[in-house]
């Protein structure tokens, strides 16, 4: 019998982008497109199990061996470090990790810097690499309101055509790192469903490539 | 005796493992909770995490809960020429979980083999840690890589030690495609660039692999490292299980302490590493010790979350009985019931939270049926 896949996707526009990747590279699984509530589906003969689940989520997932294989941003795997392979860049989801702050703004060296981010631990280990002092504050949202308000000299968040920033009187400082979706795999699922994995991977591949 | 069933999966491997040990000949080592924190703090890289749970003794010195157990080991080992000890533990670890950032205790068993290592030592301990896989679930993969492979391609480049961490991770992230940026980076030549995203592929049935590193490593240190490869992969052609035993080069550890053989157990159904071990002899040369020497160590704690079945009752019988009960009956009836081996609690009212397969009420001529459950 043909082991299943369970294939952990992150709900909303990236995870349905990624589904038709998936979906073309022939992992089709037809029940996913009705409209309903369900949130696994399943198609025995491809042998593929998905789920939707929070995109800050799948990597959870993966480690922890409840889906073999997930689709995770960049961002997700700098923050949360998660023990998984990544196993293909699927670039789609493209942005960039970046510093931003008010296009006034100037860095003064002999003060901390207050640094409001929803990735803590990006902005931490940014930061330490330069061995700067830095006051981080966490938010959940809405982050480039920050800056404005004077709540943060700057702050480290994602950054795709830069128009919330400009709208809002901020401009890219520094670029942080480069992002887009990524296919991870659980490394001990990875062992025992070794084939079909690679069978997918060489799939999704040549859909990237055509891309 | 007593009826095995009532071992949980990892108290049973605990014993099993226990036995599998000691006929090859290892001795128990039995350790003190603590260490002085000084050894960890000259050897950090060398531990899993960076938290140490540190407190100071009543004379003032900084101690610690000891988060491994091959540091101490090594510590009180002393070079004997000719002469192979061999030593196996069973102990708890503290560790600071990534995720929560709590401590966790970890039950860990495991053992060390140390003098100078040759091949026959080396299959002892593959094939102990084979053994040990197999004695926890038939289906179960080792993973062997060889530390000189890779570490012979960085010297002979001569790369930044910042450049050989990075992309040592990348490849055990079999990251095949972010080594290019990273090469762009550090001014890594493209030619080495080019191997470093092949040595990512290079994993799988040893003689895939073997045929693959047959074109892929030049240099004395490769070739001695793919040498040592092809004698232990001729041996391991004769062992049960042997297709289960495969090479996969995205097992990296610290070059610093491990240089030769360094392996990995899976188990299905387990997410996690269950078996990690190698070759440390780089260590045993940092503490100042002329031998070297081969463990590994298998993580019991992750049995109790994924192996074993939940049990679906807490007590076979719960045996009700009230005031007028005479007391030498009662306590006959629950030793009939204790013999036909089932667990009874006895009870007055039937615990809120306490499930069981037979409630019974007890009166003195024998019991009557209140409720069955199977």
């Amino acid at each position: 019998m043909k082991q299943m896949i369970n294939v952990a996707l992150p709900k909303g526009r990236l995870g349905e982008k990624v589904y038709s990747m998936f979906e073309a590279a022939g992992y089709e699984c037809p029940s996913i497109r009705e409209k309903n509530r369900k949130l696994i589906f399943e198609n025995e003969e491809t042998g593929v199990r998905y789920f939707w689940v929070k995109p800050s989520d799948v990597a959870i997932y993966v480690e922890r061996g409840a889906a073999d294989i997930g689709v995770a941003g960049k961002d997700i795997l700098e923050e949360y470090r998660p023990n998984v392979y990544e196993l293909l860049d699927l670039r789609t989801g493209v942005c960039k990790m970046m510093v931003a702050a008010k296009s006034d703004f100037h860095d003064d060296h002999s003060k901390t810097l207050r640094v409001a981010t929803k990735f803590v631990n990006i902005a931490r280990n940014y930061y330490a690499g330069k061995s700067r002092d830095i006051d981080i504050i966490k938010l959940n949202g809405s982050i480039e309101i920050a800056p404005i308000l004077g709540l943060s000299d700057v702050i480290v968040d994602i950054v795709e055509t830069g128009t919330t920033l400009k709208e809002n009187d901020l401009q890219v400082y520094e670029d942080i790192f480069p992002i887009s979706a990524r296919l991870i795999a659980n490394k001990s699922s990875f062992q025992f469903k070794t084939e079909q994995m690679e069978e997918l991977v060489a799939s999704l591949k040549k859909q990237v490539e055509e891309q | 005796m007593f009826d095995e069933s009532i071992l949980k999966t990892e108290e049973r491997a605990v014993f099993t493992l226990r036995s599998l040990y000691a006929t090859h000949g290892y001795q128990p080592y039995k350790m003190s909770k603590f260490e002085e924190y000084d050894l960890y703090a000259r050897n950090k890289d060398f531990l899993v995490s960076d938290s140490v749970i540190t407190f100071t003794d009543t004379n003032g010195k900084l101690m610690a809960l000891k988060p491994d157990v091959t540091l101490s080991i090594i510590k009180n080992y002393k070079d004997e020429p000719g002469v192979m000890q061999r030593v196996y533990y069973n102990e708890n670890v503290y560790r600071v979980s990534d995720e929560t950032h709590q401590y966790k205790e970890i039950l860990q068993t495991g053992l060390e083999c140390m003098g100078e290592i040759d091949f026959y030592n080396l299959c002892e301990v593959l094939r102990l840690a084979v053994e040990s896989l197999r004695s926890l679930s038939g289906e179960f993969v080792l993973d062997i890589s060889h530390m000189g492979i890779l570490s012979g391609l960085l010297d002979q480049a001569g790369v930044d030690k910042d450049f050989a961490a990075e992309v040592s991770s990348l490849i055990a992230d079999k990251n095949a495609h972010e080594i290019p940026r990273l090469c762009a980076q550090y001014g890594v030549p493209q030619e080495l660039c080019d191997k470093l995203v092949r040595f990512v592929g290079i994993y799988g049935s040893r003689d895939k692999v073997l045929a693959e590193l047959e074109t892929f490593c030049e240099g004395e240190a490769m070739e001695a490292a793919l040498q040592q490869l092809r004698d232990l992969s001729a041996e391991l052609d004769g062992w049960k299980d042997a297709s289960r035993i495969r090479f996969d080069f995205s097992l990296v550890n610290d070059m610093r302490y491990y240089d030769g053989i360094v392996f990995q157990g899976y188990v299905e159904g387990i997410p996690d590493v269950i078996l990690t071990g190698g070759q440390y002899d780089r260590l045993m040369r940092r503490m100042g010790r002329k031998s070297g020497a081969i463990g590994f160590a298998v993580y019991l704690d992750l049995l109790e979350n994924f192996l074993s079945e939940r049990t679906t009752y807490d007590v076979d019988v719960i045996l009700l009985y009230d005031d007028d009960a005479d007391l030498a009956l009662l306590d006959e009836m629950a030793a009939t019931y204790m013999k036909k081996g089932m667990t009874v609690s006895v009870q007055k009212e039937k615990p809120k939270k306490l499930s069981c397969r037979q409630l019974v009420r007890f009166n003195n001529k024998g019991v009557e049926v209140l409720e069955t459950n199977d």
